[in-house]
């Protein structure tokens, strides 16, 4: 039986998550390569629909990494990401799909270490919710991309 | 007079009325309206029968007031504003009179938010002031709200609510003074345990001579144990008890607090006689009507005048 | 504005799940504004309906639109190329632009997304409070600019009930004594006296009494 690789997307604010992954890289610290790292100015420009989709177009597991608490650059994005985050989550309480898949992290720009063990964790955690259902669904039916157009 | 209220006769001749209270039942069981009422008689001038008290679904305050009404014991028909639109309350007026019933307490009505059914509508279509210019109105100009003349116009002794302790304070008075304009021949407040807001509320009415307008029926509710008292001071919208009441309560062995409750009360009513303005005392003994001649015996308003 | 909710997913999946090809239009006035059926609020609602039809196993065509304002023909019109490779429409624009597209496009099913609750305002980011009932005869002018129809749990024309304490309301201490606010506003402007003046038992044909309203403007209709 094929083990499971589970897919994560992580949003990571380019004045800390960013720079502590690239930290945790030149440290030669070792994290999952199932962490698709996506770049943001903040970790506030993370509407929910960004993370929506990345479930949608099946990531297993999401994660929103910004500042620490009264770190944030632009003063409260960080504050703003969490309770988008936690918005989401009711959504996909919603839908049936474990809110525990999407999660809020923070930290600082030096915290190489720290990244490291979070995208330990995480992967691992996700590893045992197992595919994301949507996901899952669409491969077993190789069913197209889904049509989403907008005006 | 202007009626044939048994209460309006007592007041006119200068004396103390004292009214009661019957909460009808929450189904067709015309013995617990007797029953209650007949714990009252000759305690009381007229007995308070209300209207879906605290949003409860009950027996019907016109159906009890005929009980009543047929036992020789006048009522005062409480109407609330929540349940019924303006068709529906002059319909009950002119209904209740022409069976005799001649008192009339015009209310707002708790909110269907407190009672069994919180999931419907909430009428007001007017609200108490309305009411009373309403019920004035069907009375001296034999009018109905809409216009049109009533061919036997009910002669409603016309009551209204007061509540001293709701915030904002510095209002109350004006709004007995809003109901005395509509039209409003007594009042009865709430339950009376902040002796000085109280007078301090009467000196505000007696200023503006709205008592020589009014007649001011004082409200009081023995508490039968500490727990309905600190069940009345927390949990009762517009309440106000103080601590040293509920302290007293608190400090008295359960077995006596009832009694305790009693003397409370009669000390209350003492006091309260002593108020220039006061001209009546409404007890409120909610499912302890058998407390009511106690509390009249001994605050010294037994027996009842004949009027 | 005109606030609205969106409704639970469930809610939504049940009036369409036999749909294959959905068209999801939003609209860009107050529904955009208290956040329950702009743009935003149609991507989120149509990914997550994507989302719950793979789950299932199933499959559905969302096209999102949001127009300018749904409640208005002419806006409503933009749907006309696209009405036909829809099954249903789903609307998260308030009851009247439901109305609007179920009034031009006969014979296609249109379903509501959001409940519609009321007329208010924002009282601060992402709160909206009820401010105006639409009576029809506005009271304003008589209590301080703070109304009692739209604010009073129990719309009282003539002063606070006996439940007002420390300035909210019996019903739950969520919600400001409107009486509270309108006599703190009269003391204010120094016209407290004008509390004694009854507001007469209402004309509520003017609300929903006379049936449903409408408003005639001779010199624009057409």
């Amino acid at each position: 039986m094929e083990t499971f690789e589970p897919v994560i997307v992580a949003f990571c604010c380019h004045y800390c998550a960013y720079t502590a992954a690239d930290m945790a890289g030149t440290m030669r610290l070792d994290y999952p390569a199932n962490v698709k790292i996506v770049r943001v100015p903040c970790s506030g420009k993370v509407d929910p629909i960004h993370m929506m989709k990345a479930l949608e177009l099946g990531a297993d597991g999401v994660l929103v990494a910004g500042c620490l608490e009264g770190d944030c650059h632009f003063k409260t994005g960080n504050v703003k990401a969490a309770r988008r985050v936690t918005y989401v989550q009711t959504q996909l309480e919603e839908i049936g799909v474990e809110p525990q898949r999407l999660a809020m992290v923070t930290m600082s720009a030096g915290m190489g270490t720290r990244f490291a063990a979070i995208a330990n964790e995480f992967t691992e955690q996700i590893r045992k919710l197992g595919p994301n259902p949507v996901a899952a669904a669409r491969k077993a039916q190789a069913a197209p991309a889904p049509v989403a157009q907008v005006n | 007079m202007i009626t044939d209220s048994v209460l309006e006769k007592v007041f006119a001749a200068g004396h103390i009325a004292v009214t009661g209270e019957c909460g009808p039942p929450r189904g067709a069981m015309p013995e617990v309206v007797k029953e209650k009422a007949e714990k009252l008689r000759g305690y009381v001038d007229a007995v308070n029968v209300t209207d879906n008290q605290t949003a409860m679904v009950r027996m019907s305050s016109f159906a009890a007031s005929l009980f009543l009404q047929q036992m020789d014991m006048p009522p005062v028909m409480q109407m609330v504003c929540r349940d019924r639109n303006r068709l529906a309350m002059q319909a009950d007026i002119i209904g209740a009179y022409a069976h005799g019933i001649n008192t009339l307490l015009c209310l707002s009505g708790d909110h269907p938010h407190f009672g069994d059914h919180p999931m419907a509508a909430g009428v007001f279509d007017l609200d108490s002031i309305q009411l009373i210019q309403t019920v004035k109105r069907m009375r001296d100009e034999g009018k109905f709200q809409g216009g049109a003349d009533i061919k036997g116009p009910p002669k409603m002794f016309i009551g209204a609510a007061a509540n001293p302790f709701a915030d904002p304070f510095e209002l109350r008075v004006a709004r007995l003074a809003k109901k005395v304009r509509a039209g409003v021949d007594f009042i009865q407040t709430q339950c009376i345990y902040n002796m000085d807001k109280f007078e301090q509320w009467m000196k505000g009415v007696r200023e503006r001579e709205l008592h020589k307008e009014v007649y001011i029926m004082a409200g009081v509710t023995p508490m039968k144990s500490v727990g309905a008292a600190r069940y009345m001071k927390n949990k009762v919208p517009g309440m106000d008890v103080p601590d040293h009441l509920v302290e007293r309560m608190a400090k008295t062995p359960k077995e006596k607090q009832a009694q305790e409750g009693i003397d409370i009360c009669v000390e209350t009513i003492q006091r309260l006689l002593s108020i220039e303005g006061v001209a009546g005392i409404h007890i409120m003994a909610i499912e302890w009507e058998s407390a009511v001649p106690e509390i009249v015996e001994r605050s010294g308003l037994y027996p009842r005048p004949q009027v | 504005m005109i606030t609205a909710e969106r409704k639970p997913l469930a809610e939504i999946i049940d009036y369409i799940d036999n749909c294959r090809r959905i068209l999801l239009v939003g609209c860009n006035e107050c529904v955009t504004v208290c956040a329950a059926g702009g743009r935003k609020e149609v991507a989120m609602l149509a990914s997550a309906m994507q989302m719950d039809f793979m789950k299932r196993g199933k499959t559905v065509d969302i096209r999102e639109m949001t127009l300018e304002r749904q409640c208005e023909p002419e806006y409503v019109e933009e749907l006309a190329p696209f009405i036909d490779q829809a099954d249903a429409v789903v609307s998260m624009a308030c009851g009247c632009g439901v109305q609007e597209v179920v009034r031009r496009f006969r014979g296609k099913r249109v379903y509501p997304a959001v409940n519609t609750s009321f007329m208010g305002a924002a009282e601060r980011p992402g709160v909206w409070a009820e401010r105006c009932h639409g009576c029809g005869n506005c009271l304003l002018g008589l209590t301080g600019g703070i109304c009692p129809i739209a604010r009073c749990s129990k719309r009282l024309m003539n002063g606070p009930c006996g439940g007002s304490s420390k300035g909210k309301c019996e019903v739950s201490t969520e919600i400001d004594c409107v009486w509270q606010l309108i006599w703190d506003r009269l003391k204010e402007l120094g016209i407290e006296d004008r509390y004694e003046e009854i507001i007469l038992a209402k004309d509520w044909r003017t609300e929903r009494g006379g049936g449903p309203r409408k408003i005639v403007r001779e010199d624009l209709a057409q």
